[in-house]
């Protein structure tokens, strides 16, 4: 996983409510069975105009010219600003593989679907949540700036803009550890390995039956 | 010491260890697998040189992408005709061989959605943590257990460890109080439920469905309400135990038995709130105030009784909500104020983990027998939830009645709930879909999804447009 400890980005609107993980990546690309290559099909119905499916060259396909993603003056953007619930529906972690792949490197939204939010951290991606009236100043800011860039500083959780204006958001504090050293906590929680086995002992005099039934 | 919720005990229980930060080590009891979201978790233990942690945990099942149609289905893993649906059931059953994981594979009279064999074989029991890498999972909180879905990271964190690091969720309580009147099922309770509090109205808790009306409901009907937690934004859903919940499991292939099945009970039975517990959100809905329910949008929160409207968009006072209002009108072609009567169907689909269990398909069969589908319906289909489903289905002679009024009979699977096989919804086509989602794009590029329960899917393909179920009289022309 990538680290991330201080991006300075582009910043891409994305202006809906209960964006979801269908439109996020639609399902007929989850039946890839690799991890990379979802950035060209990421918010595929509505950034092209014709239906996707997968393995067809993306370059060729019709662009969806009144998508935010498609204007030129968003290209390459790493932070993408949205609205509240981002990331509702499915459990796909393909939503975040895609984000990801596409470039995007954190998301600001006033709320986020709890299992997206979740999957985006397993990702080198960072979620941040900030208030409603903050968010409406940014998408302001966005719409009237051609070439806006926000600073995510992850170590000291701030959001800065061009003019010096610093924002606040929470993150948990074993999640930001994971993030800024890229660390995969597979690794971590099996350094716990004896109080899994202790509770696993305990649990088997307690609940039998919930152990060695499928084989 | 105030009482502890349902939930509390349920995270107590599998407490591992806790961290500083307010996270916590918690065990998984049960972790149930499918083709979609395993395949990158099994390669990532690979590639690590993991091992899984154990494997009596595991059970496994292909589901989403598997074709429903009984000539390919014959033709096994290697007739299944999309390549990249092939290569991710064949990869499924590999790893599943390879990494020794229990499947119940494409053609086993055990296979199903996965959600809909977990219960049915007592491989999710109460009391446990289930979870699987699919937001769905919510469902088998219905029998007391505390189940969530998560992502592939997390599936190949529980593969290596048995184990997630999770913070806790707040405690909330929804109780639906009163009697159901005839016609109203568990689907249109939750799609209600859904319509007041809104798609987030549950982001960061886990709910517990309760009162009178709930408890009225069979195992089937809660496993119906505790799947759509996930379209309340709530990753568990779940229903305290009774003995509703204890019949169902007895005699069930993995449920255990004997001795152990009295002290498995007797614990299960202590599966419920305590009466001093509190809940950081309480919501009190009245039965009474439920009638069928049929979504009119893109967003499971978009619904409306059967004898209402469509919304009109000038009547919305929010501006966000406004602007998303007029979004899925345009999208679902529907006008500002129509009657939902007035909806036509073009496709009906009787099936998913929401709506595909026995009792579902006879509730849609008593509406069907003695009719014949609409001229105007291009396709109507009921996809049993596993094969087993299927198999006491067609006991009772219910494919017959299907078949004889213009229904296709299916092979088990997830089919048109999210289009990943061939069974899917044309441009502009409206649906009268059991299934949970009726977001843009959902069940067919462009398809129109209005979601409803399968007596109402069932009279829709009859007539043509949406009925009011409360008014169906069984048998008549």
């Amino acid at each position: 996983m990538k680290p991330f400890t201080t991006v300075t980005g582009l910043v891409a609107p994305m202006d809906r409510s209960n964006v979801d993980t269908d439109m996020i990546i639609p399902k007929q690309f989850l039946k890839s069975i690799k991890r990379s290559g979802f950035g060209p099909n990421l918010f595929d119905e509505v950034r092209y105009l014709d239906e996707g499916q997968p393995g067809m060259d993306n370059s060729k396909r019709p662009l969806n010219p009144d998508f935010e993603l498609n204007k030129p003056r968003y290209a390459g953007a790493q932070v993408l600003l949205a609205r509240k619930n981002f990331g509702c529906g499915s459990s796909r972690e393909h939503a975040p593989w895609a984000l990801e792949d596409y470039g995007f490197r954190a998301i600001i939204a006033p709320s986020f679907a709890d299992i997206f939010y979740n999957n985006c951290f397993k990702n080198g991606l960072l979620p941040i949540v900030l208030a409603d009236d903050i968010v409406d100043r940014l998408f302001d800011a966005v719409a009237s700036t051609e070439g806006y860039k926000l600073t995510i500083d992850l170590e000291n959780q701030k959001v800065v803009t061009p003019e010096g204006d610093a924002f606040d958001f929470e993150v948990n504090a074993f999640r930001k550890h994971c993030l800024i050293n890229g660390l995969d906590d597979i690794g971590l929680t099996l350094q716990d390995a004896d109080a899994i086995r202790a509770y696993e002992t305990r649990r088997e005099q307690e609940t039998p039956w919930v152990f060695g039934h499928i084989r | 010491m105030a009482g502890k919720t349902l939930y509390d005990k349920l995270w107590d229980a599998h407490k591992v260890s806790e961290r500083e930060d307010g996270t916590a080590l918690i065990y998984i009891d049960r972790h149930l697998l499918h083709e979609v979201t395993s395949p990158q978790a099994f390669e990532g233990l690979r590639l690590a040189g993991r091992k899984p942690w154990r494997l009596d945990t595991n059970l496994a099942t292909p589901d989403h992408n598997v074709s429903t149609d009984l000539a390919e289905r014959q033709a096994g893993v290697a007739g299944i005709r999309d390549e990249i649906s092939r290569i991710q059931v064949t990869t499924l059953d590999d790893n599943c061989t390879a990494f020794g994981v229990r499947e119940f594979s494409m053609n086993d009279i055990n296979q199903g959605i996965v959600h809909v064999v977990g219960p049915e074989q007592g491989a999710t029991l109460p009391g446990m943590t289930i979870v699987c890498g699919d937001s769905h999972t919510s469902t088998h909180g219905a029998m007391g257990s505390l189940a969530f879905g998560i992502g592939t990271s997390e599936v190949e964190h529980v593969l290596a460890t048995q184990c997630l690091i999770q913070r806790k969720m707040k405690n909330m309580r929804i109780r639906v109080e009163g009697d159901l009147a005839p016609g109203i099922t568990a689907k249109d309770v939750v799609l209600y439920i859904i319509g007041q509090i809104g798609t987030a109205g549950g982001t960061g808790y886990a709910i517990e469905f309760a009162g009178s009306a709930l408890q009225s409901l069979s195992m089937e009907g809660r496993m119906t309400v505790c799947n759509m937690a996930i379209e309340a934004g709530a990753r568990a859903g779940m229903v305290a135990v009774d003995e509703t919940t204890i019949e169902y499991f007895k005699g069930r292939p993995f449920a255990p038995k004997g001795e152990m099945w009295d002290r498995a009970a007797d614990y299960w039975r202590t599966l419920v709130s305590d009466e001093d517990a509190t809940f950081d959100k309480e919501v009190v809905l009245q039965a009474a105030d439920i009638e069928p329910q049929v979504s009119w949008g893109t967003s499971p929160e978009m619904v409306a009784g059967v004898s209402g409207k469509v919304p009109n968009p000038s009547n919305v006072a929010d501006e966000d909500s406004r602007k998303g209002v007029v979004r899925a009108l345009e999208y679902m072609g529907l006008q500002a104020d129509q009657p939902i009567e007035s909806i036509r169907l073009d496709r009906v689909f009787i099936g998913s983990c929401t709506n595909s269990r026995i009792e579902d398909l006879r509730a849609a069969a008593a509406v069907v027998k003695g009719h014949s589908v609409a001229s105007s319906v291009k396709q109507a289909m009921v996809v049993p939830g596993s094969g087993l489903v299927k198999q006491q289905a067609e006991a009772e002679g219910l494919d017959a009645i299907f078949r004889a009024a213009g229904f296709q009979w299916r092979e088990p699977g997830c089919s048109m709930c999210l289009a990943m096989n061939a069974d899917k919804l044309g441009q502009g086509e409206h649906c009268a879909s059991t299934s949970n989602r009726n977001f843009e794009g959902r069940q067919g590029f462009g398809g129109r999804t209005h979601l409803v329960s399968p007596a109402m899917a069932a009279a829709a393909a009859i007539k043509g447009h949406f009925v009011d179920i409360r008014t169906w009289q069984e048998g008549a022309a």
